[in-house]
This record gives structure tokens, C-alpha cells and sequence, in this order.
């Protein structure tokens, strides 16, 4: 068998556990406002009601990148959501984790830009709009000791140099905590694993040729340019 | 030859079947034999990505249809699972207290041994490494209608059962005429053929390298047939299919002590 084929996420860490595990999990429709745009269609057929318990989808392997690393817009598409957010590093083994101990769970924090194909519906769990090589790239982690309150962070996209967008890392249905501790009550985290809070509901639009940037106070920048796939 | 991997006295081995022993032993790499109750059976390759099929046998399909809204014609439903699912043969999984339908999911594991990008299905077979058993359990107190199936249905520790042996493709002449069924305490409750995948594996690979690089490692679970039922703590569950495996697996309580 051959090794990757894709570059290695940035795997290292100045804390324990030192290291990414590889395995990263994204939380979907953690934005209020997400929801509400949908109207009374959350009620209605194929979904039915709102969600529940925590909306998570699976990062894989050959969708790491890291900072630097350029991204290829598919054949046939104009352009992509962008997904900037928080990146949470699991610290130690987290199991039905109460929500006032969550953060002590937390062994650092990353910036990450959760890409997408646009998406159209929330019913199917959309694997080839999401889990496409290298869309999702992470900036190297900062230990949460240097972080403050993880809820209450400010996040900006620039294009092209250009600062076209912020969000907040605050107002999620589920901030940093109560996420962690919600996900823990029914699939263990790992040291290494990292949980990603959430895009912001108006993520804007990216095209190939578009360099991002995307930045979070006190935690990092995360650097990717769009290409156009090579036919 | 296949292969298996398993803990024994505090390493991890590569282990092979004993040639003609009917005592259920195993050869360690390091030529020990040893009974294969007496290791720990983990799953037995490094697994990559997990790629899971949902509704890829036209009979199971059909079972489901009253809840739900699409056709066996859509794009396949491809999900993803996670490594903290993982678990080997002879393993316990847990049944969450209070839930009323637990089911288990006997499927064929096609593994990846070769990086596949675009490829198209009449090449596709060369990319697989071989093969192995999959009971990959759900819980459907817990299926909601956002990305379904949601990782709680789908994702929960020791929810994915791999194993005993890997067997190389080589030793599978037709991975499309395999028969596989699913006995709960002895009582045969689920059987298919793999001949009835909607969705074989050439075309499973077709699809899924075009839009995402498969690497050596990674599996596809490619679905189950009609004939899920729920199980209870003290189950014995095992997958079986022929030339590739008998997986077995146990119900436990899902109590901290």
C-alpha cells in the first residue's frame, strides 16, 4: 500500500497531545441564523423539525490541508462557500462530558475555512459537496491557554488582500462548551481529534484565482488560494 | 493469505489462519500459535477514511420505503464515518439504555490498495486491496433528518464492527456473488447476495474518485441487505460472508461499571 497522497495536515502542537490525530469532525448548522433562513421549510418535509442533537459531518484524510496549500475549484463550478470558523483540538479522551468541564478538554484551538460545494438541501449528508480534496484546510493550533474565551472571538475573510467579510465566534445554538459536551454524550473524542464549531450563516462566495485569508483574533491566520482544476 | 491483526501480550501482531486446524488457532507473525479467543482481534488493516453506502441493496430499500423520500435511482447516499467508531471481532458494542431499535448492518468491505482519482469503473478494480466484513450498527431512536444519516444514528464508539480477516482480492474471484447473512444467537435473521449491490464496486469507486482522492487504507462499506431487526444486551451477532468471514459481536449494557 502507498502512503498519502495529499500533504499532511499541520500536525504539530506545543501542548499535549503535540499532535493531530487526523481525525476532524465539523459541526453543521451550529449558526442560529442558518436555520431561520430556512423558515417554516424546517418544519416541513424531508426534514420535518429541527434538529436535535448536534449536526456533525466527517472531515476525511484526503480533505486536510494546511496553511499555504492551494485548493482546486471543480470543473463546472463558479465558486465556493467559504467556511471560516474555529477549530477546537481535543486535549484528553472526552466522554459524556459535562458542560462545565468542557473546556478543560481543550488543548488549543485552530483556524480553519470548512469548504463547500453551494448546497442546495440539509437532508443528505453531502459527502461530494464536502469531503473534496483539500477542502479543509487548518492553520496551526495555539494552546487555549492563550485563549481567553473561545466564544467571544472575531473572525475576518479577506480576498485578495481585501477584508470582505466578519462573524463572531459568539451566538452559535452551540458555543465552544456546550458543543464539545453535547457531541462526547454519544461519540468519545480523542486527543488530537479536532472539532470544528461551525461556519457563520453568510459565508461568502470564493472563485478560483481568489487568494483567501482568513484571520481569528488571538488565534491565527489561515492562508489558501483557489485554482481552477486542471482539466 | 489473510491476514489479521490482533493484541497479545502486550504488542500488536499481524496473524494468520493455521492451515487446516479446526481448534480456532492462529499463527502469529513471530510463529507463535495461540487460541483466537486468547487475543484481542482489532480491526485488521490501518483503516484511512470510512466510507459507508446507505441503501445500496434494492431489497433493503424496499424494506425502508415507508419512511422514506427518495428512489434507488438518486446518486448514491454516501456518508462518512469516523475512527473512534472502530471496533475488532469478538468485540462488545454497547446498546444505548432506553433506546427501542438497535440494528446491526452485515456488509461487504471493499479496501482500498491503491490511490484512486477519477478513475473509471472498467479500471476501478485494481485499486481494491481486498476485503473484509463490516457490521456497521445503527440506532434509529436517534435518525433526524438533517445530513441523515446523523452521526449519533451512525457514529457512535464500537458502532463499526471490522473484521476478522482481511483477504486479499486475489483470493475473492467474484466479490459480486457473495453471500451474506446475519444469525442473532444462532437464529438466521438477515441474508443477501452481494450480486444485489445497486450500486457495485466499480461504479462505488467511479463515483467516489470523482470527486475525492481514495487512499490505501480506505474502505467502503457498501450496504446492506433486506433484514435488519433490533438486538438486546446479551446478543450474540454474526455477520458472515462466505469466503471473506464470520464476524462475531456482542451486545452490552451501556452502564459505566
Amino acid at each position: 500500500m502507498h502512503g498519502m497522497t495529499h500533504p499532511a495536515p499541520p500536525f504539530n502542537l506545543s501542548v499535549p497531545p503535540y499532535r493531530l490525530s487526523g481525525a476532524v469532525y465539523s459541526a453543521l448548522l451550529n449558526d442560529p441564523q442558518q436555520l431561520q433562513a430556512l423558515g417554516d421549510a424546517v418544519h416541513q418535509p424531508p426534514y420535518k423539525a429541527p434538529p436535535r442533537a448536534p449536526v456533525l459531518a466527517v472531515r476525511p484524510r484526503n480533505a486536510l490541508a494546511g496553511d499555504g496549500d492551494t485548493i482546486a475549484v471543480p470543473a463546472g463550478h463558479g465558486a465556493l462557500r467559504t467556511g471560516a470558523g474555529l477549530g477546537i483540538v481535543i486535549g484528553r479522551s472526552a466522554c459524556r462530558v459535562a458542560e462545565a468541564d468542557a473546556l478543560s478538554m481543550v488543548a488549543g484551538y485552530l483556524v480553519s475555512n470548512d469548504l463547500s460545494l453551494p448546497l442546495a438541501s440539509h437532508y443528505r449528508p453531502a459527502v461530494r459537496q464536502m469531503a473534496r480534496d483539500g477542502f479543509c484546510p487548518l492553520g496551526a493550533a495555539v494552546p487555549a491557554a492563550q485563549v481567553a474565551d473561545p466564544d467571544a472571538l472575531a473572525i475576518t475573510l479577506a480576498l485578495d488582500g481585501q477584508p470582505v467579510w466578519q462573524a463572531h465566534t459568539g451566538g452559535r445554538v452551540r458555543g465552544v462548551a456546550a458543543l464539545l459536551s453535547a457531541v462526547s454524550g454519544f461519540m468519545t473524542l480523542q486527543p488530537g481529534d479536532v472539532l470544528l464549531l461551525g461556519i457563520s450563516a453568510d459565508a461568502p462566495l470564493a472563485c478560483a484565482g481568489q487568494r483567501m485569508t482568513v484571520t481569528i483574533a488571538g488565534v491565527g491566520t489561515l492562508h489558501n488560494t483557489l485554482v481552477a482544476e486542471a482539466a | 493469505m489473510k491476514t489479521a491483526r490482533v493484541a497479545y501480550r502486550g504488542a500488536i501482531h499481524s496473524a494468520t489462519p493455521v492451515a487446516g486446524d479446526s481448534s480456532e488457532r492462529i499463527r502469529l507473525a513471530d510463529g507463535r500459535v495461540v487460541a483466537e479467543a486468547d487475543v484481542v482481534w482489532l480491526p485488521p488493516f490501518e483503516v484511512g477514511t470510512i466510507i459507508a453506502l446507505g441503501l445500496n441493496y434494492a431489497d433493503h430499500v424496499k424494506e425502508l420505503a415507508k419512511e422514506l423520500t427518495v428512489t434507488a435511482k438518486d446518486e448514491p447516499l454516501v456518508f462518512l464515518k469516523g475512527p473512534g467508531s472502530l471496533i475488532g471481532h469478538r468485540g462488545d458494542t454497547r446498546r444505548p439504555a432506553g433506546v427501542a431499535f438497535m440494528h446491526y448492518e452485515c456488509e461487504l468491505a471493499v479496501v482500498i490498495g491503491r490511490s484512486a482519482k477519477n478513475v473509471k469503473a472498467a479500471d476501478a478494480m485494481a485499486h481494491v486491496a481486498g476485503y473484509t466484513v463490516c457490521n456497521d450498527y445503527a440506532v434509529r431512536d436517534y435518525l433526524e433528518n438533517w445530513y441523515r444519516p446523523n452521526l449519533r444514528v451512525k457514529n457512535r464508539d464500537g458502532g463499526t464492527v471490522l473484521g476478522p480477516w482481511f483477504v486479499p482480492a486475489a483470493e475473492v474471484p467474484d466479490p459480486h456473488a457473495l453471500a451474506l447473512r446475519t444469525r442473532v444467537n444462532g437464529q438466521l435473521k438477515q441474508q443477501g447476495s452481494t450480486a444485489d449491490l445497486i450500486n457495485d464496486i466499480p461504479a462505488l469507486i467511479e463515483y467516489l474518485s470523482s470527486f475525492m482522492t481514495l487512499q490505501a487504507g480506505d474502505v467502503i462499506l457498501t450496504g446492506t441487505p433486506d433484514g435488519v431487526a433490533n438486538v438486546n444486551e446479551g446478543d450474540e451477532v454474526v455477520c458472515e460472508i462466505d469466503g471473506i468471514g464470520r464476524l462475531v459481536n456482542h451486545i452490552v449494557a451501556d452502564t459505566e461499571t
